[in-house]
Formats: structure tokens, sequence, C-alpha cells
């Protein structure tokens, strides 16, 4: 028998492409339909349907009624690979993880899986409310295709994880929202599927559960050797979690990869927006007789989305005011992901003297000489005031991201659980 | 190494490609999914299972009222309670297995959008659970029909009630299949499911659920005998009472297109169970 190196691969995506028809499913169907069926069945054609699919771009308006979420998609997954599927709002990564749970099938292409696979696409599907924690425990297991006896081996340790020992037998409608999701991950987790598929599930629970989480997936990842894919907004978990990566961008594999490089790359895909423009931003409070209108962010003196920790950073303010105003104060907040304001600017605090703003375009920038953040995502809330009344109020106008440098001068890179903050100190011996 | 996939998620499967395999790899969800439909309907009722016997119990007398007492319609000779219980008995059988999968899709999109399992096992479960309460209304029946023996009814068992698991398998598969069908169908149009809400009610008086096959006479009998489900309700009540007219025959009808149906449903239903997600 010829033995053969090579990789073993689990998951295999062959010109993959997923169509969907926009507009109200029901005028026109039963005609598409019969036409479809006509060129098709009858004059064995192609399906008149499956050509005019345009990308999927939803910020321009198309011309046909069909757009293509997904094309051409190409990739392969090896066995032990955790991928991290990243791309904007639309790139298509929930269809996709779709088509690899065959919850719906593509329009063209192969989608080829090696082992069990299970996804978390939402976890506690099928929870009934009436019934107890126990029963909803084995039925979700078996929806998710263990077997009764497979379920009752792992009870103990999904109720351990889950940590809802005491109300295992209350009806589940009785639980609050987080045992819900901490019993509907357990049961996933504990499912020993080779394949695990995980969408965006971690955004719910409290942060020791989100933890406990990403522990138990790079267990599943790396000590028992399988096999996750894990879509996520969340940089920081995407890279603790993932070593390799694929960037989705309307609908097409954008690239793949390491998932160091896939991250970065990703993040300078975003950063071409470095200046947002926020006139026509919708939620926004006060009376807005001036408003934001643009923000921008400087990093060593050019646009960017990408802030070196340790180098200078200006954030660069435009507002448009209606009339000419006196005692003005701008704040500039700048918040974690999850909501927690590690930095603020504004202009009484720092000058000493309110501003002012004439009638028409006012430009403020607030500049930091050595920006001290560990590397992470972070977003700036922006706020107005004349007197006391409030002209403007911008939350998240922004967003960007801290790329690591190595500000101690030793070649290394401090690891991202490190604090907050990265300040210049020293750590000697003195006796 | 090529051909050692397990699974290969791909656009078209061939017209017969039917997963039946796989609804016997999830048989313990099969289970799970009858004791859900079993133990919830009656949680947090004081009476509880007792409600399988009190609804047939009042619809009982409300048709001895009605169709015996004011409408004065003939039920053979048979008593009254006996004769309206059997065909409620069969009727709410059929009504309840059709229900249950004639919306599958609609109740279980949310359920069916999060993870794969084959679908037929929802409405497989259905059949399933409503048998369960079949089986336990069938004890009132026995009730009441000794309680008329006792009496002195003129009531004969022949042994065509023999045939009574295979007339509930002919419903099964009848009310599944038509159910089936309505369900594909409905996800992209739902006219279907407007339709067949009033449809069922008015199909029950096409079928002689209320009257026996004896009152109809000419061409009322053949447009009846039309009706696969007539001479199943006809079996089951010769079977009891000795009465009625049915003949052997009567059951290669329903047989035969029992199998029609539940073959082109298993089909339509394989065919939409892949893609509904994207039009219901």
């Amino acid at each position: 028998m010829m033995v053969m190196e090579r990789k073993d691969i689990v998951v295999k995506f062959e010109n993959v492409g997923k169509q969907y028809r926009l507009g109200v499913v029901g005028t026109g169907t039963l005609s598409h339909d019969l036409n479809r069926w006509f060129q098709t069945s009858v004059l064995r054609k192609e399906d008149p349907y499956l050509k005019v699919g345009e990308s999927n771009d939803r910020t321009k308006k198309g011309l046909s009624d069909y757009v293509w979420a997904l094309k051409d998609i190409n990739f392969e997954v090896e066995k032990g690979d955790v991928l991290g599927i990243v791309g904007r709002n639309g790139a298509g990564k929930s269809t996709l993880l779709k088509l690899l749970s065959n919850v719906t099938v593509p329009t063209v292409g192969e989608i080829k899986i090696k082992g069990r696979i299970a996804s978390l696409l939402e976890v506690g599907t099928g929870f009934h409310p009436e019934l107890t924690g126990r029963e909803n425990i084995f039925m979700n297991g078996s929806i998710m295709g263990m077997t009764k006896k497979e379920i009752k081996r792992k009870l103990d340790e999904i109720v351990d994880f889950a940590g809802v020992e005491r109300y295992l037998d209350t009806p589940t409608k009785r639980y609050s929202s987080g045992m819900t999701v901490r019993l509907g991950f357990a049961i996933a987790a504990f499912l020993e599927p080779e394949i695990l598929v995980v969408d965006e599930v971690l955004a719910v629970g409290d942060a020791e559960f989100q933890k406990k989480a990403i522990g138990k997936m790079q267990d599943v990842a790396k000590g028992e050797g399988r096999t996750v894919l894990f879509v996520s907004h969340n940089m920081a978990s995407v890279k603790s979690l993932c070593n390799k990566g694929v960037i989705l961008q309307n609908g097409t594999v954008a690239e793949t990869g390491d998932i160091e490089y896939i991250v970065g790359r990703y993040l300078d895909s975003l950063s071409d927006e470095s200046g947002v423009d926020l006139f026509d931003r919708k939620q926004r409070e006060g009376t807005n007789d001036a408003k934001f209108v643009k923000i921008e962010t400087i990093s060593s003196g050019k646009a960017s989305n990408t802030v070196v920790m340790g180098k200078d950073v200006k954030f660069r303010v435009e507002v448009e005011s209606k009339c000419a105003f006196e005692d003005v104060d701008l704040y500039l907040g700048v918040y974690t992901g999850t909501g927690i304001q590690v930095l603020n600017s504004n202009i009484y605090y720092t000058t000493g003297v309110k501003g002012s703003l004439e009638k028409g375009l006012n430009v403020f920038e607030s500049s930091f000489e050595t920006f001290p953040l560990q590397r992470g995502v972070y977003y700036i809330t922006l706020a107005l005031y004349s007197s006391d009344k409030k002209l403007d109020r911008v939350e998240r106008a922004t967003s960007f991201h801290v790329e690591p440098d190595d500000i101690f001068g030793t070649g290394m890179i401090m690891k991202d659980d490190a604090g907050l903050f990265v300040l210049p100190n020293k750590m000697v011996k003195i006796k | 190494m090529k051909g050692d996939w397990t699974k290969v998620i791909k656009p078209k499967k061939g017209l017969w490609d039917v997963d039946l395999k796989s609804v016997w790899n999830y048989r313990d969800l099969l289970m799970m999914y009858v004791k859900r439909d079993v133990v919830v309907v009656y949680k947090q009722t004081i009476l509880g299972p007792l409600w399988f016997l009190i609804q047939p119990v009042f619809t009982t007398i409300m048709y001895m009222f009605v169709f015996g007492g004011l409408a004065g319609i003939s039920t053979d000779g048979i008593p009254h309670a006996v004769f309206y219980l059997a065909g409620i008995l069969l009727w709410n059988y059929f009504t309840a297995c059709f229900d249950a999968s004639s919306n599958v899709f609609l109740n279980n999109q949310n359920v069916f959008g999060k993870v794969y399992f084959p679908r037929l096992v929802v409405p497989l479960s259905g059949l399933i659970s409503n048998l369960l309460k079949l089986l336990i209304q069938l004890l009132l029946f026995v009730v009441v029909y000794l309680y008329y023996v006792c009496n002195g009814a003129d009531l004969n068992v022949t042994p065509v009630i023999l045939l009574f698991p295979y007339l509930v398998l002919l419903i099964a598969i009848f009310s599944m299949s038509w159910g089936l069908l309505v369900s594909s169908w409905t996800t992209k149009y739902r006219d279907l499911k407007l339709l067949v809400q009033f449809g069922i009610q008015l199909f029950m008086y096409a079928t002689p659920v209320v009257y026996p096959l004896s009152s109809a006479e000419g061409v009322y009998k053949t447009v009846l005998l039309m009706n696969p489900l007539s001479p199943i309700f006809e079996c089951f009540r010769f079977g009891v009472s000795g009465v009625g007219c049915f003949e052997f025959e009567m059951l290669i009808y329903p047989t035969l297109s029992a199998l029609f149906f539940l073959l082109l449903s298993v089909v339509v239903f394989s065919k939409t169970e892949r893609s509904f997600m994207d039009t219901i």
C-alpha cells in the first residue's frame, strides 16, 4: 500500500456559490419558477436566473433581482486547524456558516466534509421553555446528533460546566438568560464533534463565562485535535483562538493565511475608512444646531485607523455650525469594545479656557504625543456643549485599532492581557 | 484519498435520493420529540392527560345531540355513542397528524434554520405521539362499547377488526403525506395554508364520520368512495358492529393511493427541506 504524505483536509469548499432572490417572495416567484422549469427541463438550457446575479455589494443599487451572497468560494481546512472567518457585516459570513451547517444548500459548487460536524449558530437551539433543564439537555443534544447514551455519559460534565445543578429539574422558562446560554454552550461543547462551527455566540454571557467558553474551545482545538471554524467581529478573540484565517469581502474570499496576517490585513482594509463621515449619522443626541460632520484618525502624520502603540496620534474633528456659539466645550472619549472609558480629551481641561464656534466649518484636533493604550480595538464618542446646552453627541463615531510595538526597546512585544495601558517604566533589582 | 468524505453538501441531488437511513440514525431525537409532544401539552394543567379523553367525550355528546337527535341521521342501528365515538377517534387521529405534518416548516423554522437533522423526524414524531393519544382514547371506546353490549345492544365483533392496526397505518400515511405536501408548498406559497385551514373542516363531511356510507346512494356513494378515507371508516365500524356496507375489495383503492401519496410526498419533502430556509 502506498503511503502518502499529505495534509489531512477535513473541510473543502469547491467553487461554492449561493444566490438569493431579493425583494418579496411571491410576486413573480411563480412566473420565474415556471420560466426556470421551462428553460431547464424542456429546452435543456441553463437556468436563466443563475447568470444574472451580481456580487453582493449592499451599498450599490443593483440591476437584478438576484444577488450572489457567496461566489467562487474555494478553501480548505486541515484537521486541527482553528480557522477564523472575518469580514464586515454582509460579507457573507453567516451564509457560509449556513451552508456549512447544511441548513440550506449552495446554488453551485460543493462542500465536502470529513467527520461529524456540529454548528453553534445559536446556543440552545430547540430548547422548549416548558421542559426542564435535564429534558432540554437530552432534547438539544439529540438535535445535534448525539445519542441518548452519549448524552447520559456526558450529563454530569455538561451540568457542571454550565453550573445549573440546582435548577436541573426546573423548566427552562424560569432560567435567567445567562443560564440558558451557558447550558446551551455546554451541550454543544461536550458533543465532541470532529468539526465545530461557532458563530458569535460568545457575545452573550458574562466575562467569566466568555473566558470559560474560549478556554473550552481552545481545549477542543489544541488538546483534542479537533477542527474549529469560528466567525467573529472581535479581533482579540479571533487572534487568541485561531491559527488560520479567511477574509470574506462582498461574498468572495479576499485572502487566506495565518491569523496574524489575516487580522492585520482585515484591519488595514477597515482603515481605508480612516476618515468617517458623520454628517448622515442618524443616531445622535442634542439640538444639532452644530453637529459633527467628520472624524479622522492620524497616526504618525498619516491618516489611518491603525495606531501604533507609544507613537503620536491625532484625532481631527470637524464641526459644522448653524450660528456662532461661545462657551463651547468638545469632549472626545476613548472606549474599549466593552464600553469602559479609558481616555478623555476636552477643550476646557486641557487648555484652561472654553472654546468657541463660528458659523460654518470648524476643525478641532486632539493630540497625544505618546499613545499609551494596549493593542486592541477602541471606539470614540464625541460630545459638543455650549454653556449647558447639548449641541451634539455621537456614540461610537469611529473605531481604531492599536498595533503593538516594542516600546521598551527590548525586541519583545507585551501580551494582550498585560493591562489596558502601556507606559514607559522599568523593573530592576535595586538591592 | 478521494471518496472518503463523510458528507458532501451540493446543490442538486437525484429525485429519489431520500435519506431514510439518517432518519434511523436520529431515532433518539424522534423519541425525544414524541416525549416532548406528549409531556408539554398538559404541563401546568390540573386534569393533565384526562384531556385526552374529555375532548372526544364532549364531541360525541354534541354529535349525538345535533346529528343523531336534531337531524336524525341514521347510524345503521348502531348505538349513537358507539357510532360517533368510533368516527371521532379516527377522524381526530387524522386531523392531528395532518396538522403536525402540514406545519412542519412554518412551526420549526427557528430550529431548522440553525441546525441540520433529517426534517422527516418531526412529522414522524407527530404520528407516534398522536398514536399514543389514540390508544388511550381507544380504552375509552372499549368501555363505552362494553357498556352498550351489557345493556343488550346488538353489536357483533367481526374478524375484520383484526385489520384495525392496518387501518390506523393507512390513516397515518394519508395524513402525513398530504400534510407533507402542504407543508412543502406553503414554504413558498402561503395560499395553500389558508385553503387547507377550512378545507379540512369541510373534508370531514365528505368522509363517513357522522353518517354511515349506507345512507348515501347512487352518485353520492360514488363520490364518497372516491375519498380514500371512506372505506377505512366504514371498515372500522363494520369490524366492531357487524353492520355496514363493507367488502375487502374496498381496501384496495386506499392502499394503492396511500402508497402513491407516500412516495410523492417524501420526494417533494426531501427536495424542499434542502433549501426551504431561503424561501420561507
